[in-house]
């Protein structure tokens, strides 16, 4: 009587581990891929940072007779980046930039986000379509344009038409995470909410927003992380005095051919997300902790 | 004075008369059910009480005051939703409390009335849980709560066990009916199970096309169905042809063509001549041996068709001689004997004179 269930229970744990063998297989290629082309030159970066730059661009090079030559490695680039106030002033116009821009797609995404959610199914894979359709032209072509919108207005190569630029770029982004968030909640709450006596302001800040945190995240990285890297459309639109950490690291690599000065600004802004990431991960768990 | 008044309201969705000229009176304190099959437009009604839906025609009033163009969040009335529609991102004590905070209540009266509330309904124990940490029967308890923490003049309830399974159901139909005995509010039940219904009630209306059949406390409506939608609705039931032989005062003589003769409690207005249906509750039917000396006046022979046995009652198909087929149900009182009659055996048939119902075409 007792004979057939090891037996079941030995079959069951065979089947697992044969799908551990696939599911293994599956995520091999992507992980191949992900440690070639990301992890392998993520390093590489951490290594030129500490390197000296090569005499006509590049790095110098850091292994002499098959070995690691210490008098290679240096900490010039960040006693140069701590040494000068300029550098913490851009980084610091870097985030204020991503911050802004992170704030007015938040205010012109969310009730955009919100509209296209309530409209019908119809009407609203159509208006998706059309958040999505400005992706369908070239970048550069789109910021040219504002370039033609901007002159005749004065307002070309003002930190202005930088933050509109940047605006421009990245609403779908704050706008597709938003809306799926949103699409999803239960229209029952907001009902409960009236019923138990909450007015349409109240449903909102109690109910809706609350439980639309989750696409606001998602939405704020995937608008501030690449407006702190981005470098053609302050380039493009800015003035000189609107340059971005984008720009300086694109200078480093490009113009002055100091990889190894590069590499340490894309590094440190690299830790300057992680930190915010991190911040941001636990001021949310210690809030939810607390209510 | 009735709480809610409902006055000749009708609510059309194109051509559709969800709710057709319906007036309805629920008394303070009453377990009032809404009873119909899906598509009946209880819910249209229900809707309409709790000002989510505005009557076409006809008008709602609560204490006397009519309730046109009050939103539901003005309206005294809150409701249990079938889905229950719990706030995910608000503990078990947010959700509960929120209705007192949006009626601006201070923190020492939300605190005493939570801890009261929760109390109430067995959950002081779960105050800092969530949601999705709840079985269906606590979440059933948390929306119970959250509708009756402020004291509304109603709490509608929308088939609020409908996601439960057999056992909990029932268990949760005695908390409902002693919740409802404690706090004295007036409820308002939508449900498309009879047998919820007839459990729960003081009185039920039964629905069907977005008219009211039948009012009437829940012994009159399954003893008493007025006409073939009720009587079909709740409960199982026999009907039989018949026309009417003698309409007296304290019985009906009905003629079942092919049977011979039934008599039957009175119904008013009815006239000999006419022709319409003897309703008779499988249960009040006698199942007796061939031969055995008839004990009832209606009283009939027939054939065991068919036999369906549920432990703790069996189901005997009866074919009469008029070829008319009745169930009867016999409880299993008497252990070991699972069935007594087997397909193919002779009986007899019979009711008491005050068992069943002349219902008119």
């Amino acid at each position: 009587m007792n004979k057939p269930i090891p037996d079941a229970v030995a079959g069951q744990r065979a089947g697992s581990r044969g799908s551990g063998l696939t599911r293994w297989l599956v995520s091999l290629p992507p992980t191949l891929f992900l440690l070639v082309f990301f992890l392998a030159p993520a390093l590489i970066m951490v290594a030129a940072s500490f390197q000296h730059p090569g005499e006509f661009g590049g790095l110098a090079p850091l292994f002499i007779d098959g070995r690691i030559d210490p008098a290679q490695l240096t900490l010039e680039t960040y006693r140069f980046f701590f040494g000068d106030w300029i550098y913490a002033e851009i980084f610091l116009r870097s985030f204020l930039v991503a911050a802004a821009t992170t704030l007015i797609c938040l205010a012109l995404a969310y009730p955009l986000a919100l509209t296209i959610a309530h409209s019908t199914k119809r009407h609203r894979d159509l208006l998706v379509l059309l958040v999505i359709l400005p992706f369908a032209s070239n970048f550069l072509i789109r910021i040219y344009a504002w370039i033609i919108l901007l002159g005749p207005a004065n307002l070309l190569y003002t930190p202005f038409a930088v933050i509109a630029g940047m605006v421009y770029v990245h609403l779908p982004f704050m706008i597709l995470p938003l809306y799926s968030n949103l699409e999803k909640h239960d229209p029952a709450l907001l009902e409960a909410a009236q019923d138990l006596g909450a007015g349409a302001w109240t449903r909102f800040w109690r109910i809706t927003f609350p439980l639309s945190l989750p696409g606001i995240w998602s939405g704020t990285a995937l608008v501030f992380i690449p407006v702190l890297g981005m470098f053609a459309i302050p380039e493009l639109l800015g003035g000189t005095g609107d340059l971005l950490i984008g720009n300086l690291i694109k200078e480093q690599f490009l113009d002055n051919r100091d990889w190894p000065l590069g590499s340490t600004l894309s590094l440190l802004l690299t830790l300057a997300v992680l930190a915010l990431a991190a911040l941001s991960a636990w001021a949310g768990r210690s809030r939810r902790r607390s209510a | 004075m009735a709480i809610l008044e409902i006055r000749g309201v009708t609510r059309r969705f194109g051509d559709l008369r969800a709710v057709d000229d319906v007036s309805l009176s629920i008394e303070a304190g009453e377990f009032f059910t809404l009873l119909g099959p899906s598509g009946c437009g209880k819910t249209t009604l229900l809707r309409m009480i709790a000002g989510f839906d505005e009557p076409d025609a006809g008008q709602l009033f609560l204490d006397g005051q009519a309730l046109t163009g009050i939103p539901p969040e003005k309206r005294p009335v809150h409701t249990v939703f079938q889905s229950y529609a719990l706030f995910p991102h608000m503990s078990v004590a947010q959700n509960i409390a929120f209705p007192l905070r949006m009626a601006g209540k201070d923190e020492d009266e939300i605190r005493r009335r939570l801890k009261e509330t929760l109390e109430l309904v067995h959950l002081a124990d779960k105050a800092q849980h969530f949601p999705h940490e709840l079985s269906g029967g606590q979440k059933q308890r948390v929306a119970l709560a959250r509708g009756l923490i402020n004291k509304p003049r109603l709490l509608l309830l929308d088939e609020p066990l409908g996601a439960l399974d057999a056992k909990l159901r029932e268990q949760m139909e005695r908390e409902l009916i002693a919740l409802q005995r404690e706090v004295g509010v007036t409820f308002v039940f939508v449900t498309h199970s009879q047998q919820e219904a007839l459990a729960l009630s003081h009185r039920i209306a039964v629905m069907n096309a977005g008219r009211i059949e039948q009012v009437d406390v829940p012994e009159q409506i399954y003893g008493y169905p007025r006409n073939r939608f009720v009587a079909d609705f709740i409960g199982t039931i026999n009907l039989l042809p018949v026309e009417v032989r003698e309409a007296a005062s304290g019985h009906l003589r009905l003629l079942a063509p092919g049977l011979g003769e039934i008599v039957a409690p009175p119904v008013a207005g009815v006239s000999s001549g006419e022709r319409g249906a003897f309703a008779l509750r499988p249960e009040q039917v006698r199942i007796s041996a061939h031969g055995a000396e008839p004990e009832l006046h209606n009283h009939f022979r027939g054939t065991i068709r068919d036999s369906l046995y549920l432990g703790d009652v069996t189901v005997y198909k009866i074919e009469l001689d008029n070829r008319v087929v009745i169930e009867a149900l016999l409880a299993n009182s008497a252990p070991g004997h699972a069935r007594f009659f087997e397909i193919g055996d002779a009986v007899g048939a019979g009711w008491r004179q005050d068992a069943g119902v002349y219902l008119r075409e």
